[in-house]
């Protein structure tokens, strides 16, 4: 019994001097110390996220046997041939980046004039009122948000029902439904940005400007855009992207459409290589537009 | 109540999801083709139950109450034979297919690809029908059928079937059509409203139709088609695509756009169209003079199964009268115990679905695995294999 209790006694004065020279060695050694502070971290970075694209970019070069859908790891560059040669694959491709850009354009064209009213024109004690109400909507499921619009934009919907006086009718379900559903579901990630912008221009700026005798529309153009466009490439890193890789909408409210998050979905089963193939197409697409937004030091005022 | 029809309604497609999965497996093929499955043996009797089984099977199939305590035709099995259920739902033939190799499983609800190929494999062992002794009231159409069966030999119990049917808006497409000319040459009459089934799979019900219309291309069977056969369906098809409002694989999604007009004429299923029809939309559904594509499942025995009495045990359980009435009900699909229609909760349920109308299921081609052996038993020319069908079905969507 008494022995028992000074052996562990003994321990627990050897782990509390353990616990010591290690704290010492770390306190010395601030290096090592960051290094197993970042550790962690780094490696959730390499190996789940960089490793499970190296994995997607590997597998892209193998084929599959046609009557088990097995994957043959036998390397070959068919897939990516095929990306480039087929028609179909290309045309999918650049109807994907057409309306990743054509969502880009239209909230940036929509978000501007709102951000301009929730920043600067709107009185200051409602400002951070309407932000909640721009941030709303992401509050509710993607699903739900993408089925309302099928509702919207079904025949003898909302969309039709408001143009009817105008002898219009709605645009149905097909691209230009996908276009309208994309840029509702990522405008508030557009206005945030452009918001924060022009919330921080110094007003003695525009002053400035209109004391050297600028209109509103010179003042616009040569000191409030140059200083806020960085903030719409910002937004549009995030309209962009999250287009280029959308499925579910265009499922949704595409009719007959597809993009190339289709073409991954419909060969992830039996023809897992050409899914991988496809599914570089727009990680390449997105950097190109990262390296393009860099310049414009986008990537500086996220 | 809406509310609860709405989650009903997203249930069910969630099962139909599954369903479409059927799309992209298909049926089996006949022995003609040459097929050589390994020589296993069926168990000539069974032992005690093991205490439990591993099932794979498609959404909405093996139903213990926990997705609707009023859905439970699970528990019950657990008490009567001891045999403790676990069961891993797939969303494709292909990872049916993927989980049997692994041999973790004991029995699977196959749709006709996948039959076939774990068949093939030797995944699948044979069944001892013998020893499924409510297998005697299954409906004798269903039975030894070439997804289910190779050279007379017997590889699973039916579970259930349905047919893919013609369905439109009575107050929108007239006259009634009679024929599945009506979403192909006459398509262009419905521009922008008509709607397919989005799965290769969908390529047979072309074929179909030009077996029909067109007999100089001698189409016999709409799963084994040589180069030029399928040229021709792939083109009647890229033709429709101009006049196809959207394609539908979920269930929602179709019931939807029928109530508001979206789609006016196009595939369906049983299910869909008493749905849309009890949701206020005036359709009907039928099997056009054609005949049609449908699709039937087969539960079937691994042959590593660990737990195989607890296996047989459910093979028999699932196509129990009552059971089978309870899931045939539950999942929208003729069941395949002809005892079942007297245990439905719906007495009309079974002339809905036409489970006994063998001269109705005459007329449905159910779905098979396209592979390069024509599976019509011709010899002289290769057919063209489901992978192919899968890249002109993207091709054909454009």
């Amino acid at each position: 019994m008494t022995a028992a209790a000074q052996t562990a006694e003994a321990a627990g004065r050897r782990s509390t001097g353990t616990v010591r020279r290690l704290a010492g060695m770390l306190h010395r050694r601030p290096r090592l110390r960051l290094s197993l502070l970042l550790t962690a971290p780094l490696l959730w970075l390499a190996v789940l996220y960089l490793g499970s694209l190296t994995v997607l970019f590997v597998s892209a070069f193998w084929t599959t046997n046609s009557f088990t859908s097995e994957v043959v790891k036998v390397w070959s560059a068919d897939n990516f041939r095929a990306l480039l040669t087929t028609p179909v694959y290309r045309q999918v491709i650049l109807r994907s980046i057409g309306v990743a850009l054509a969502v880009t354009v239209l909230c940036a064209v929509i978000a501007f004039p709102l951000a301009f009213y929730t920043a600067r024109v709107a009185r200051p004690r409602w400002r951070p009122l309407l932000v909640v109400a721009i941030l709303t909507p992401l509050w509710a499921s993607y699903l739900v948000k993408v089925y309302a619009w099928r509702l919207i934009l079904s025949q003898g919907g909302l969309a039709d029902w408001m143009l009817r006086p105008f002898g219009l009718s709605g645009p149905g379900f097909g691209l230009p439904a996908a276009v309208l559903t994309l840029t509702y579901l990522w405008l508030p990630y557009m206005i945030l940005p452009i918001h924060t912008a022009l919330e921080q221009l110094p007003d003695n700026l525009v002053d400035a400007s209109a004391d050297l005798g600028a209109r509103p529309g010179r003042t616009f153009r040569s000191v409030v855009l140059p200083m806020v466009l960085p903030s719409v490439a910002a937004g549009s890193i995030f309209t962009f992207s999250l287009s280029l890789g959308d499925y579910i909408t265009v499922q949704i409210v595409g009719g007959k459409t597809q993009l190339i998050g289709n073409l991954v979905y419909s060969n992830i089963e039996l023809n897992l290589p050409m899914a991988a193939a496809l599914g570089t197409v727009p990680v390449v697409v997105v950097v190109l537009y990262l390296l393009a937004m860099r310049r414009t030091g986008a990537l500086s005022s996220l | 109540m809406r509310f609860t029809r709405t989650l009903q309604v997203a249930a069910a497609t969630a099962l139909f999801l599954a369903a479409t999965a059927c799309g992209s497996s298909g049926g089996g093929g006949s022995s003609a083709t040459g097929l050589n499955p390994p020589d296993l043996k069926a168990p000539s009797k069974l032992g005690k139950p093991e205490g439990q089984v591993n099932l794979i099977a498609w959404a909405g199939y093996v139903e213990d109450g926990s997705n609707d305590p009023k859905v439970d035709w699970v528990s019950d099995f657990e008490k009567q034979t001891g045999c403790q259920v676990h069961s891993k739902v797939a969303a494709s033939s292909d990872e049916m297919v993927k989980l049997m190799k692994t041999g973790e499983y004991d029995a699977v609800s196959a749709s006709g690809d996948a039959s076939l190929r774990l068949i093939a494999s030797g995944d699948a062992a044979p069944v001892n029908t013998d020893l499924v002794p409510n297998y005697k009231d299954v409906f004798a159409d269903l039975k030894m059928q070439p997804w289910n069966s190779v050279k007379g030999k017997a590889y699973g119990i039916p579970h259930g079937r349905g047919a893919n049917l013609l369905m439109y808006n009575t107050q929108k497409v007239k006259p009634a059509p009679t024929s599945w000319s009506a979403v192909f040459d006459g398509a262009p009459a419905y521009k922008g409203h008509v709607t397919a089934y989005d799965s290769p799979i969908y390529i047979a019900d072309a074929a179909l139709y030009l077996k029909a219309t067109r007999p100089e291309l001698k189409i016999k069977d709409p799963y084994a088609l040589d180069q030029k056969q399928f040229d021709a369906a792939v083109a009647l098809l890229k033709k429709q695509n101009a006049d196809v409002g959207e394609y539908w694989s979920d269930y929602l999604k179709e019931v939807s756009a029928f109530k508001s007009g979206d789609s006016v004429i196009g595939t369906t299923w049983q299910v869909i169209a008493n749905l849309a029809a009890s949701e206020g939309a005036k359709v009907k559904a039928f099997v056009p003079k054609e005949g049609s594509t449908g699709w039937s499942d087969t539960w079937m025995v691994s042959a590593k199964a660990k737990h195989p009495t607890c296996a047989y045990k459910w093979l028999d359980w699932i196509v129990s009268p009552k059971v089978n009435a309870q899931v045939a009900e539950y999942f929208g699909e003729a069941p395949a115990n002809a005892e079942a229609c007297a245990e439905t909760s719906d007495k009309n349920f079974c002339a809905v679905y036409h489970a006994a109308d063998t001269a109705y299921w005459k007329r449905v081609a159910f779905w098979n695995t396209p592979i390069q052996q024509c599976l019509d038993g011709r010899t002289d020319v290769k057919c063209v294999p489901y992978a192919k069908w899968v890249q002109a079905w993207t091709e054909i969507k454009g």
